[in-house]
């Protein structure tokens, strides 16, 4: 044995078994195998995957506020049954993703409190207010139609337990895009007003939600080590870019004009948009949006509100078990 | 305050008869009967499934992947377990 060896303590053994274990686990990315719960994972992977997990998680339960604010006022049985549905949808997102984040080691409830105490941020969109019926359309088209690209990418993420979330996830959004379409679509066959209401929304909704993919690639900064890990398969504005090709010909066929009067089409077919104020971006982010204090007080409340139900499960369910021992007993 | 701990289940459906039950994911509820509610409503809200397992987390005994080495190694030396390791003619056809 060298003499050097007698030296190293066991925090340089524990980096060096690390940087082959890291070798290892980057390989079986590269070769698109599936990470699973047990498996062993560099720290840092860990930490954005809880992070990245949580905060979409958190997304689908404060996205549940903004829409079920129409649903005592939907404008037929129809639509408030689907919007119901919807709703009901998200808050089974929500569960999905927190049940895969958990895998990872932090529990629900530590997450959930995390988010209540405003210590962590959830997508940015859901911090704009839904002001006339018109937004629940725009808000299925255009918010749920971005959520589908950025995660139909993510069902081949390297994370087993996130991937499978995000299939289940993707299969139900498909319907929410459709039944926001086609709330659109009968406002612009409907009479001007209802026209004019859709057209409303679509310019109040359309930047904030070119938002949602996230900074520019120049700017984002977690972008190298997720493509790295193969957590993200692509960039913020690859992304945006796939956006705003698909939803340009969908205005045009409901009649409604783009809010962006500079936007041109390039040789290649992309439609090329002006430039994002991502100050309003920061701004909601930091806690600045029209509704943020709104959002998290209506989420707290329902949480304090539900503690005498987790309380009185909880105590039943100790009851049954006590008396489950003492029948065992006898 | 922090919110206390709900107990963990994992939830296991059949899709149809025939087939066998599936994990599907994992919930929290305080104890079966909620669980099994909500494995319906979380898990079974497009007809997802005809039958519903669920099963405490925490009775589940899971081998280590840092061990699969070790543990399968047995099914991958045993090549005369798979028919391809032994040798008929092609006369005798099928088999």
């Amino acid at each position: 044995m060298y003499t050097q060896a007698l030296n190293t303590s066991d925090a340089e053994d524990r980096q060096i078994e690390d940087a082959a274990r890291a070798g290892l686990f980057q390989a079986r990315i590269d070769a698109e195998e599936r990470i699973e719960p047990n498996d062993w994972m560099p720290a840092a992977y860990r930490k954005t995957l809880t992070r990245q997990i949580s905060q979409h998680a958190h997304s689908e339960i404060v996205g549940m506020l903004p829409e079920g604010n129409w649903i005592t006022r939907a404008p037929s049985l129809r639509r408030k049954a689907a919007l119901l549905a919807k709703v009901q949808d998200e808050c089974g997102h929500g569960l999905y993703l927190y049940a895969a984040a958990e895998t990872l080691g932090t529990s629900r409830e530590e997450l959930v409190d995390l988010m209540l105490a405003g210590k962590a941020k959830y997508s940015s969109i859901f911090n704009y207010p839904t002001q006339t019926w018109a937004d629940i359309g725009a808000i299925g088209w255009l918010v749920d139609g971005a959520a589908i690209m950025n995660q139909i990418p993510l069902c081949r993420c390297s994370y087993g337990p996130y991937a499978r979330a995000m299939i289940r996830v993707c299969k139900e959004e498909s319907f929410h895009q459709r039944q926001g379409f086609e709330i659109m679509l009968t406002l612009c066959r409907g009479s001007d007003e209802q026209k004019a209401m859709a057209q409303d929304a679509l310019d109040r909704w359309w930047w904030p939600v070119l938002m949602m993919f996230g900074p520019p690639d120049n700017a984002s900064q977690h972008g190298d080590t997720s493509a790295k890990w193969k957590i993200k398969r692509f960039s913020n504005d690859e992304l945006r870019q796939k956006f705003v090709d698909a939803t340009v010909p969908q205005a045009q066929f409901l009649g409604l004009t783009i809010p962006d009067p500079d936007m041109t089409q390039d040789e290649a077919g992309h439609w090329v948009y002006s430039p994002i104020d991502w100050e309003e971006f920061n701004q909601v982010l930091a806690g600045n949006g029209p509704c943020n204090r709104d959002r998290l007080a209506a989420r707290r409340k329902a949480h304090d509100e539900g503690a005498w139900v987790r309380e009185a499960a909880a105590a039943y369910a100790a009851k049954r078990s006590r008396r489950d021992v003492a029948q065992a007993a006898e | 305050m922090a919110t206390p701990n709900v107990p963990l289940w994992e939830v296991f459906i059949r899709s149809r008869n025939g087939l066998a039950h599936k994990h599907v994911g994992s919930l929290h509820a305080a104890d079966a009967t909620l669980a099994l509610q909500a494995a319906r409503d979380i898990y079974t809200r497009r007809g997802e499934g005809l039958s519903i397992w669920v099963v405490p987390s925490s009775a589940i005994t899971a081998s280590d992947p840092a061990e699969k080495g070790m543990m399968f190694e047995p099914a991958e030396s045993k090549i005369y377990r798979h028919p391809t390791f032994y040798d008929v003619p092609e006369e005798v056809g099928h088999m």
